[in-house]
């Protein structure tokens, strides 16, 4: 019981995510900056900007819904928080892994997504609104390929449990590199998780130039906060379901821990650059280009892993 | 004591134009290029009064947008900064004594700097930022 505690609020659950996430999402505001030709904030910029959000007032909106717009930013941290507890279990020891564990990861990982609907349509802004409705159109988008991507490999190897997909990667090799089938769901599950993170060109529900910030726009202080920490978790947290399903997971003995590491920052950086060289979408885009594109685009690699590719 | 630390590192600060000839926004605007790069110090522009610390207020203040410039003061969480950018804002500057203007912002809302300058150069603004930051 107190090591499950542990498990769920020190490692490998809420303060570590929060601590790499804070510095990860430092990396990718320093790298944005470089791109831009500029010097970009000091590493510890996202603790600070934290700890000032958590000191600021809170203001509920009048006509606001208090329950959901108290609780939304919460409901978005726990899940990204059990999302990452879990999928870090499972590569430190693969015999932790449960049946259908990863049905329970790709619902824990809407959790965020839901968060920001309810805070943003109960927060009475018509702006806050106007994104929670275009978050909620590009869950719909980006979900059914995210699914089907995520399945592919598991198919392959026929069997429900992360544990074992990470096992059988440790005997054969990454998925990646040894099936054909996995490279294209590895393709369209970059994709979509771009989409998950809300950042560009998939960033349509906060929209900073035209809705503000679309569902924060009226949050502030401790709440914002919240909301923050939990973007900032998301970026650690997606990037290691990725690589556990596609790249072979994260191990962490001898040399095996720096190629773990390189794994992750490759993924980081690919985001990162996607993220800088690139417009924002409509939202009538992205659902055609996750309905149309990507969707018949994992058929493919669902039944190139029927197949046994 | 903890609270100022932290947000004297991290001031995100909200663009409010009220009436100005649109010369000191576009030097605000400059702040934020690759040549002066505000984030280095943290500072961000946002685009909702409800994350940001301190508004960067331009213009005198004009009939039409004066009750909505004490609402939006209103809506800003504590604790709360303003920085006057700009002659018209500071004291009337060339529309002083026009017949539409109601005031320099501080007979509007209590100000906490002035940079002066029609428009002043983004080293003044980052110059009077710096001293609120001390001042804190
Ligand atoms: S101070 Fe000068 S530049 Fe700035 S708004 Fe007034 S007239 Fe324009």
């Amino acid at each position: 019981m107190a090591a499950n505690i542990f498990y769920f609020i020190v490692f490998p659950g809420f303060l570590f995510t929060a601590v790499v996430g804070l510095l990860v999402s430092w990396v990718d505001r320093k790298i944005t900056a470089r791109i831009q030709w500029r010097v970009g904030p000091p590493w510890y910029q996202n603790f600070v900007d934290f700890f000032k959000l958590l000191g600021k007032e809170t203001i509920v909106p009048r006509g606001a819904g208090r329950i959901g717009f108290l609780f939304a930013p919460l409901m978005g941290l726990i899940g990204v928080t059990l999302v990452s507890l879990i999928l870090w279990q499972m590569n430190l020891n693969p015999n932790r892994s449960f049946m259908g564990d990863v049905i329970v990861l790709i619902y824990l990982s809407i959790l965020p997504a839901l968060a920001i609907i309810i805070g943003g349509s109960s927060s009475a802004n018509p702006l806050g609104a106007i994104g929670a409705s275009r978050e909620m159109k590009l869950i719909l988008a980006d979900e059914l390929p995210f699914i089907m991507a995520i399945f592919t490999p598991l198919v392959k190897i026929g069997s429900l449990k992360v544990g074992s997909i990470i096992t059988y990667q440790l005997n054969h090799g990454m998925m990646f590199t040894h099936h054909l089938s996995s490279v294209i769901a590895l393709v369209v599950a970059f994709l979509c998780m771009q989409a998950k993170l809300t950042l560009v060109p998939f960033d349509i529900p906060e929209a900073e130039q035209e809705i503000m910030a679309g569902p924060y726009i009226e949050y502030s202080g401790p709440l914002l906060a919240l909301f923050k920490l939990t973007r900032a978790m998301m970026l650690f947290a997606m990037p290691v379901f990725l690589i556990t399903i596609f790249l072979g997971g994260m191990q962490f003995n001898g040399w095996a821990s720096g190629w773990s590491v390189v794994k992750y920052l490759v993924i980081l950086i690919l985001i990162i650059l996607l993220k800088n060289t690139n417009p924002r979408l409509r939202i009538d885009q992205a659902l055609k280009f996750f309905w149309l594109r990507m969707f018949p685009l994992s058929c493919i690699g669902f039944v190139l892993a029927l197949l046994g590719l | 004591m903890n609270k100022l630390w932290a947000l004297k590192k991290s001031i995100w600060v909200y663009h409010l134009c009220s009436g100005s000839c649109n010369n000191c926004d576009i030097e605000i605007l400059d702040c934020l290029t690759p040549k002066f790069d505000l984030e280095r110090f943290g500072i961000l522009l946002v685009g909702s009064i409800r994350h940001a610390d301190a508004i960067l207020a331009t213009g005198s203040i004009s009939r039409k947008a004066l009750p909505r410039i004490k609402r939006v003061y209103e809506q800003m969480p504590q604790p709360k900064l303003v920085i006057a950018v700009g002659g018209c804002a500071c004291s009337g500057g060339i529309f002083k004594n026009a017949y539409n203007i109601v005031g320099p912002f501080d007979k509007i809302v209590p100000v906490t700097a002035y940079v002066p300058g029609c428009p002043p150069k983004p080293e003044a603004i980052i110059d009077g930022v710096v001293k609120v930051i001390n001042s804190l």
